[in-house]
C-alpha cells in the first residue's frame, strides 16, 4: 500500500493532507504578498525574506543573515536590529525550522524533488551527516569573518530563490535547478535536510521554541511507518514515539520542521500540535512498543 | 575524530571555493554604480543585505538587483549610467529605505553624493574637443559649472576659433551619470567611474608652492628671486612678438601670463 493510503481511507483525502495543504497556502501566500507590489502594484509587502517591509511600518530581518553582516564588523541601523527581534521572537513561538517548511520557497522544490524521487523509485545515492549543515553553518560565519562581506550571499540558494522571484531571477534558476536535480537524483532530502545553513541556523532556534510536534496518542501507533517515509527529518520522531530512554512523547528534536506531514499521514491520529511542555501534563500515553530499526536511523 | 576531519576538510573545501570567489566578487565593474550614499565597496558587500528597499523606493526604477550571471556581487543594488542616470531626488528615498546603512544615513543632500566621478575618457572623440558647441554634459550636468565647466582654449587647428573643453570637478561631481547618459556619441566619451579608478592621487609629500604661498600669506622664499631672460646680446623678448631687435629687456612681472597661447593665435599660424 502507498504512503498515507491508510490515512485517506480512514480520514478522507483532504483530511489526510490537511497540513500540507496549509504549508502551500502559506508558502504561495507569503510569495502572493511580495509579489502583490510588483506585479499589481499593491504595496503590502516591500523587500524579499532577508529583510522585509510590511506596511510601512514592520520591519522583519533574517536574523541569520544579520549575524553575518555583524561579524563583518557593520553595525546595522535600527531598523534591521528591531526586525531580527521581531523574527526571532516569531519563530522562538511557532518552531524555528517553520520558515523551512512554512515559509521558504525552496522547501517546494526539495518537496517536489522528495515526491518525485519516491514516485519514480529512486533509491539510495550520496551519504552525507545530516550534521553537515552545522559545519556548513560555521563555515559561512568564518567566512564573513574573514572576508568581510557576506560571501555566503553570493552563492545561497534559499535566498536567491527567494530575491529572484520577486527582483528577476536571471541565471539563478540554474542553481534551483541543481537544487531540486540533487535532491531527486543524489541525495534524499539533500539540501534541506543534510547542508543547508539557512535551515540549520533556524533549527538552532528550534532549540528552544514553543510549538511543537508531539506523538499524544503514541500507544495507537500501529507500527505503519508511514510518518518516517514522508517527515523530511525522520531522525526526529522515533525518541517521542517510541520513548526511547523514557523520552516524553513531545518531539524536542530541533530539525523538526511541525511541517505537519506525519499528522497528516498518520491513519491512528498518533501526532498532534502541542506544546513543548506537553511532557510534563502527563496526559499522553505510553510509548508504542516496537519499531523496525532499520528505518529510524 | 575521523568523521570530524573529513567534515571539516570537505566544508573547508566549500568554504576556501566561495572565499575565493568572494574575494573576485568584491571588484565592481566600472560600468556598474551604487547608488547614493553607499559604503566604500569592501564595507558595503558587508552591509547590504540584499533586500531591494532601495530598488523598491527609488521613484525612477534605475536601480536593479544582481543577478548571478552579473559581474556585481549576487543581490546587491547597482545601476547603469549610460542606461539610466541617477536622477539625484532631494530627499534620496533610496537611502532612507536602507535598513542596515549600507546607504548611509548621514547623506541627506544629495548634491554631497559620491557615486562614482565623471571622466572625460576620450578626448578624441568628444564632439567639444573637435571644436563643436556640443556641451550636452555641461547643459545635462545637474550641478551644472561647478561639477563641469567650459573652459576655452584654442583652436589650435583653425587657429582663430576657441574650444569649450568640459572640465569635470571632483568636489561637485556627484557620479549621477546624467553627462554620460546624455553623450550624444554612440559610446559615451564621457563616462561616470566609481571614485578610486577615475582619481589619480599626489604624493604625500608634494607641496603645491602657489598654494604654501598663499598659506603663508606671502612667499616662502625670501626675497622673492627676480625672473631673468637670458637672452642672446641686442635681443630682447617682446609679449605677442617674440624676439625683438633692442635693448634690455623689460622687467619680469610677478604672475605673468605665459606668452605661448597668444603667440600662437592669429594668421601665423
Amino acid at each position: 500500500m502507498s504512503v498515507g493510503a491508510e490515512a485517506v481511507a480512514a480520514k478522507g483525502w483532504l483530511g489526510a493532507h490537511k497540513w500540507l495543504l496549509a504549508r502551500r497556502v502559506s508558502q504561495l501566500g507569503i510569495l502572493a504578498l511580495f509579489l502583490l507590489g510588483p506585479l499589481a502594484g499593491v504595496w503590502i509587502v516591500k523587500g524579499n525574506l532577508t529583510f522585509s517591509y510590511t506596511l510601512d511600518f514592520l520591519p522583519l530581518t533574517d536574523p541569520y543573515i544579520l549575524l553575518q553582516t555583524l561579524l563583518t564588523g557593520h553595525l546595522p541601523e535600527t531598523k534591521a536590529i528591531v526586525g531580527v527581534f521581531i523574527v526571532l521572537v516569531l519563530y522562538a513561538l511557532v518552531g524555528g525550522r517553520v520558515f523551512c517548511s512554512w515559509v521558504c520557497p525552496v522547501n517546494m522544490v526539495t518537496d517536489a524533488a522528495a515526491w518525485l524521487r519516491e514516485r519514480l523509485g529512486i533509491k539510495g545515492g550520496a551519504h552525507v551527516s545530516r550534521e553537515t549543515r552545522y559545519w556548513i553553518l560555521a563555515m559561512t560565519l568564518i567566512l564573513a569573518l574573514a572576508t568581510g562581506t557576506l560571501a555566503w550571499e553570493l552563492v545561497n540558494p534559499v535566498s536567491m530563490f527567494h530575491r529572484g522571484i520577486i527582483f528577476g531571477i536571471g541565471a539563478a534558476w540554474a542553481i534551483i535547478l541543481a537544487v531540486f536535480l540533487f535532491d531527486l537524483f543524489v541525495m534524499k532530502d539533500g539540501w534541506c535536510g543534510h547542508l543547508c545553513p539557512v535551515g540549520a541556523f533556524y533549527s538552532l532556534i528550534g532549540k528552544v521554541s514553543l510549538l511543537r510536534t508531539v506523538a499524544v496518542e503514541r500507544a495507537a501507533c500501529n507500527d505503519c511507518l508511514d510518518c518516517f517515509v514522508v517527515c523530511p527529518e525522520p531522525q526526529v520522531i522515533r525518541p517521542a514515539l517510541k520513548g526511547v530512554d523514557g523520552a516524553g512523547p513531545v518531539i524536542l528534536a530541533a530539525n523538526c520542521t511541525n511541517c505537519g506531514r506525519c499528522i497528516d499521514v498518520c491513519s491512528k491520529d498518533v501526532f498532534a500540535f502541542g506544546s513543548r511542555f506537553g511532557n510534563r501534563t502527563g496526559r499522553h500515553s505510553s510509548p508504542a512498543k516496537s519499531i523496525t530499526p532499520a528505518t529510524c536511523k | 575524530m575521523l568523521d570530524s576531519a573529513r567534515m571539516a576538510c570537505g566544508v573547508g573545501l566549500l568554504g576556501l571555493g566561495i572565499g575565493l570567489y568572494a574575494k573576485q566578487a568584491k571588484a565592481l565593474p566600472p560600468l556598474a554604480l551604487r547608488p547614493p550614499g553607499a559604503l566604500a565597496e569592501k564595507d558595503f558587500l558587508g552591509a547590504c543585505v540584499r533586500c531591494g528597499l532601495c530598488v523598491r523606493d527609488c521613484p525612477y526604477d534605475i536601480l536593479s538587483l544582481a543577478n548571478p550571471e552579473q559581474p556585481v556581487a549576487t543581490g546587491t543594488p547597482y545601476f547603469v549610467a549610460r542606461q539610466l542616470p541617477c536622477e539625484m531626488c532631494d530627499d534620496i528615498p533610496c537611502v532612507k529605505a536602507c535598513p542596515t546603512g549600507a546607504l548611509e544615513h548621514q547623506l541627506t543632500d544629495i548634491n554631497k553624493a559620491k557615486m562614482g566621478l565623471a571622466v572625460l575618457v576620450d578626448q578624441e572623440n568628444c564632439l567639444n574637443f573637435l571644436g563643436l558647441r556640443c556641451d550636452i554634459c555641461h547643459r545635462v550636468c545637474p550641478v551644472i559649472d561647478k561639477a563641469i565647466s567650459l573652459e576655452s582654449r584654442v583652436n589650435a587647428r583653425t587657429g582663430k576659433h576657441t574650444l569649450f573643453i568640459p572640465v569635470v570637478h571632483s568636489e561637485h561631481c556627484t557620479g549621477c551619470g546624467k553627462c554620460e547618459k546624455g553623450c550624444p556619441l554612440p559610446v559615451a566619451a564621457i563616462k561616470v567611474y566609481p571614485t578610486e579608478l577615475a582619481r589619480g592621487e599626489p604624493g604625500e609629500h608634494y607641496r603645491l608652492g602657489w598654494v604654501e604661498k598663499e598659506k603663508a600669506g606671502g612667499s616662502l622664499v625670501a626675497p622673492d628671486i627676480q625672473h631673468q631672460y637670458n637672452l642672446p646680446e641686442g635681443l630682447r623678448y617682446e609679449s605677442g612678438r617674440g624676439f625683438v631687435p633692442g635693448g634690455e629687456a623689460p622687467p619680469a612681472t610677478p604672475g605673468m601670463r605665459p606668452a605661448v597661447p597668444r603667440a600662437s593665435q592669429g594668421d601665423k599660424l
